[in-house]
């Protein structure tokens, strides 16, 4: 079983990255539209809203409304432990080695002191938290541009981020060194993809009445976010028309 | 040291002297706590009362907002294309749209709090960036940050961005749209179609 799975997961990622390569093609031709892969993306995102609307949103939704709020907030803080791992590590390749210690830091507190992350005491301790991953070490490097590809499931990205995102998975402590259970790393996946779901629910009334172009709305919105994570909240002006 | 102190004390004078002329992060932390005593206080804003939100947004939020600047940063370059009328019904049309957004966002209120960060400006400054941050339980704070210019009526907000997203450029790509299908005139139909099944949702909420 674990065999399978593992041979799933590298086929998967060679599959993935291979589309990568071929998808990389078009977008250095026109770099300026951002979204040359427009049709199929917006083909992927039909897709998406249809698994979503049958699949997982409905599941988001029971799990929001059955865990009570204390329950939600360990869960949000346990996997904000875990995820603490890749800040480090990105914070350490992106060169801000301060920001990778304030990552260590708050992760061998929250692991002991916060009963295995379940309670995120450093940030209460004053250690900021961090937001990085290895789409954004990637753009840091020099890949600042990259087009548009929106995956059922996986949902917004470009191409650079789902680079980044495989490489985010295999350095995943959720992902690979819990694999001696693949029931409990299973568990984990799951419960960790239907909790970012649920707290995305208010953001899609909010989206829905707001887009003309819902899928249009949902680009530049995660194109923009990108970018503000990019340069850690504070990205360069844009030129203002007016001026 | 004197000298500090003296400063503040003449910006507090001029603080409480004025209010139009006050301080751009004292003018948002203010009309946000008022708005979010308000929402803490109203059931039926927190069990989703969107014409309520809709009424307290109008009266507390709006008059800080300066839309005209608003609408032409949503539509780019082609603002300049637009006859003053035609800008004013856009103006206006972005407006309803936007404060619908904005009321949707306080009806799914939960024990948010706001937190405002260090802010710093020049004596000379006309264009600020004010941050804060909402803190939810359970849940990454999420950066809300205002654009502020000085104008003769004070300081207005001409942009709000959440989580690094600008509610207000995000349009560009969907307004450029529009108008490549149907000219300025075809967008202002678009916004205003699209206001009006909003409004059409709201009528079917308050028959309920």
């Amino acid at each position: 079983m674990t065999d399978k799975l593992t041979t799933w997961k590298r086929r998967a990622g060679v599959g993935m990255v291979a589309g990568m390569i071929a998808l990389a093609g078009p977008a250095l031709a026109d770099e300026a539209l951002h979204d040359p892969l427009e049709g199929f993306n917006r083909a992927m995102f039909a897709v998406n809203e249809g698994l979503d609307a049958v699949a997982v949103k409905p599941v988001a939704q029971v799990y929001d409304f059955v865990t009570p709020l204390p329950v939600r907030a360990g869960v949000g803080d346990f996997f904000g432990n875990i995820a603490d791992v890749r800040n480090a590590l990105n914070n350490t390749l992106q060169g801000k080695l301060g920001d990778a210690a304030t990552d260590l830091g708050r992760l061998l507190i929250n692991s002991t002191v916060g009963i295995f992350g379940l309670f995120d005491v450093a940030s209460e301790l004053g250690l900021e938290k961090h937001d990085e991953d290895f789409g954004q070490t990637l753009a840091v490097w020099g890949w600042d541009d990259s087009s548009f590809v929106f995956w059922p499931l996986v949902g917004p990205k470009t191409v650079r981020d789902t680079g980044g995102l495989i490489v985010d998975i295999y350095s995943d402590p959720t992902w690979a060194t819990i694999n001696k259970s693949v029931a409990v790393r299973n568990s984990l996946v799951v419960l960790r993809f239907v909790d970012v779901r649920a707290d995305l629910l208010p953001t899609d009334k909010v989206v829905e009445e707001a887009a003309l172009d819902k899928y249009a709305y949902v680009r530049d919105a995660y194109l923009q976010r990108r970018r503000n994570q990019i340069f850690d909240g504070r990205p360069p002006r844009l030129e203002d028309v007016l001026d | 040291m004197m000298k500090k102190l003296i400063t503040l004390l003449f910006a507090t004078l001029f603080a409480t002297l004025a209010l139009a002329q006050e301080a751009p992060d004292a003018l948002v932390k203010q009309v946000t706590e008022e708005v979010l005593e308000i929402v803490r206080k109203d059931k039926s804003i927190q069990n989703g009362d969107a014409r309520k939100a809709i009424d307290l947004v109008d009266a507390k939020v709006i008059p800080h907002f300066n839309f005209h600047h608003m609408t032409a940063l949503a539509v780019g370059k082609d603002w300049r294309k637009a006859s003053p009328q035609q800008q004013q019904q856009l103006a206006a049309e972005f407006k309803t749209l936007l404060v619908r957004t904005y009321s949707n966002a306080l009806t799914s209120y939960k024990d948010q709090k706001v937190v405002y960060k260090p802010f710093r400006m020049n004596a000379g400054d006309t264009d600020v960036l004010v941050r804060t941050e909402v803190l939810q339980p359970g849940n990454k704070p999420v950066q809300l940050d205002y654009s502020l210019e000085k104008l003769d009526a004070g300081w207005k907000v001409y942009d709000v961005n959440v989580a690094g997203i600008s509610l207000v450029t995000n349009y560009r790509d969907q307004f450029g749209q529009e108008i490549r299908n149907g000219g300025i005139d075809g967008l202002i139909k678009a916004i205003a179609a699209k206001n009006k099944s909003l409004e059409g949702n709201l009528v079917k909420a308050d028959g309920k």
